[in-house]
């Protein structure tokens, strides 16, 4: 197949083009998530991404904190943002920094005001952004506007067989055409670490790639009463075949194909040597994996699945494949790509693959995912240890 | 072709993934090793469902299984070629 050399994209302030063009409410903390929904509620066109944290927290898990806030602001699938917090300081903050991009942002502060009038001027606010964004419109965009993130989950014998495969099928065919590509799961590459460490192109790479897995693995190590016998692999993924975590492993690093990554990101961390595959240090639960590689500023998301996962996320749209022919017919409204073909042998992997880029691209341009049709906006934020 | 009942990664695999809905005790199956695109055939000892794995060898405890081609855990209860392959009769070595 020949593949096209440009998708329908919203051109942004920075240069970036975004598969989306949403307005966000974006709460700081747990306790402005009321004023955010309330906004999303009053103006159409807008939503809120409301979380757990935001309050007390201090070092590097604050860090994460305002990584995750700031990147999910600057990412190209928001067209504009609103920031809501309790606190003036850490609201301005993040506008700040989102601010660089050049798209329209504004804060506000809850504190001696109150839920209601803030409401009421976040509402006006949010319409003003709301119905500028509505005019924006597509256009022709290359192929390397595209930022590609991965993660798979619910994962059987099935994903390390054909779904994860085709994955790696569609790096191996977008790498050389200058697309960003994104993997993570950090713990799920356990048992395949050190061939996992090979594939960094350079001794750096490499380097920061055994860094980020010892310094998980000690972290296991410290906090585990036993074994991690009972979360890794799931239960799922025990009924769906997997036996070891080493298994799974290899199954999972079956995403990236034949590339090789040029640098590690820290959870959340924005791409900043040029076009190719990246590692970021993620959880390998579902939602935090795609919320931290989206504020990473990736715009289009693949998700293969065995037993079913059906995430989605609030900016970044998840496509998701299967090649279980069981999942493919039971959970047909999750799957948007069935890939069990493979399996009876009547698709190879690069037939797949092709399929795979076909529908990348149709979501690139507009196509509602599955997840998005069916509302699954989960924003889950990291959060590395207990708040002070 | 003949229909695929059961798929091998590597030919250094010593067991191989049901693709199938499931395959009952006494079938006779097709197996496909992706790696050279070979075939070979086995009989099954006990039902086991999709996506589950079958021994492709007689495996003694302490054995270690291939998989991918490469090393996915140690057999901790022998296991017959043919009998069903999982949590029952191999464990991680990571944990």
């Amino acid at each position: 197949m020949e593949i096209p050399n440009s998708f329908l994209g919203y051109k942004r302030e920075n240069g970036r083009a975004g598969t989306r063009n949403h307005v966000i409410i974006l709460p700081v903390d747990d306790i402005s998530n009321a004023c955010a929904e309330a906004v999303a509620n009053n103006i159409k066109g807008t939503i809120a991404l409301p979380h757990s944290y935001g309050r007390l927290q201090f070092g590097a898990d604050l860090e994460l904190h305002f990584r995750t806030m700031i990147g999910t602001g600057k990412n190209p699938n928001v067209a504009a943002v609103i920031v809501v917090g309790i606190e003036p300081k850490w609201t301005k903050r993040i506008v700040d920094a989102i601010a660089t991009t050049g798209k329209p942002v504004e804060g506000f502060s809850i504190e001696g005001v109150g839920d209601i009038d803030t409401i009421a001027k976040v509402s006006k606010k949010a319409q003003e952004f709301s119905m500028w964004a509505s005019e924006k419109q597509r256009e022709e965009c290359p192929m390397s506007d595209l930022w590609i993130s991965v993660k798979c989950g619910e994962s059987d014998t099935t994903s390390g067989l054909a779904s994860n495969p085709t994955v790696g099928n569609l790096m191996d065919k977008l790498e050389p055409l200058g697309v960003h590509l994104c993997f993570g799961e950090t713990s799920e590459l356990t048992g395949a670490e050190i061939v996992c460490e090979k594939r960094g192109k350079t001794p750096e790479a490499q380097a920061k790639f055994k860094k980020t897995w010892n310094d998980y693995n000690d972290f296991i190590l410290k906090e585990a009463t036993d074994d991690l016998s009972e979360s890794q692999p799931t239960a799922g993924n025990i009924a769906g075949g997997l036996t070891t975590i080493e298994e799974k492993a290899f199954g999972n690093f079956q995403k990236i194909g034949g590339c090789q990554f040029i640098d590690v990101l820290e959870p959340a961390e924005e791409p900043t040597k040029g076009a190719g595959l990246y590692f970021m240090d993620t959880s390998s639960a579902a939602a935090e994996c795609v919320t931290l590689q989206a504020a990473g500023g990736f715009n289009i998301h693949l998700f293969p699945t065995g037993q079913g996962n059906i995430i989605g996320n609030p900016i970044e749209p998840v496509i998701k494949l299967t090649a279980n022919p069981l999942t493919a017919k039971t959970m047909s409204e999750h799957i948007d790509v069935d890939v069990s073909k493979i399996l009876s042998r009547e698709m190879n992997l690069s037939q797949a693959g092709d399929e795979l880029i076909k529908s990348t691209l149709r979501v690139a341009n507009g196509r509602l995912t599955c997840a998005e049709s069916l509302g699954h906006k989960e924003f889950v934020m990291t959060k590395l240890y207990r708040s002070a | 072709m003949s229909n695929t009942d059961i798929i091998i990664h590597d030919e250094k695999d010593n067991v191989g993934v049901v693709v199938i809905e499931k395959i009952n005790p006494k079938q006779d199956c097709n197996c496909w090793i992706m790696e050279n695109d070979k075939s070979v055939s086995i009989q099954s000892k006990d039902e086991i469902p999709l996506g589950h794995k079958i021994a492709m060898v007689d495996l003694n405890e302490g054995d270690t299984i291939m998989k991918y081609g490469h090393d996915i855990g140690e057999v901790v209860k022998n296991i017959k070629k043919g009998e069903h392959v999982h949590v029952h009769n191999v464990k991680t070595k990571k944990w």
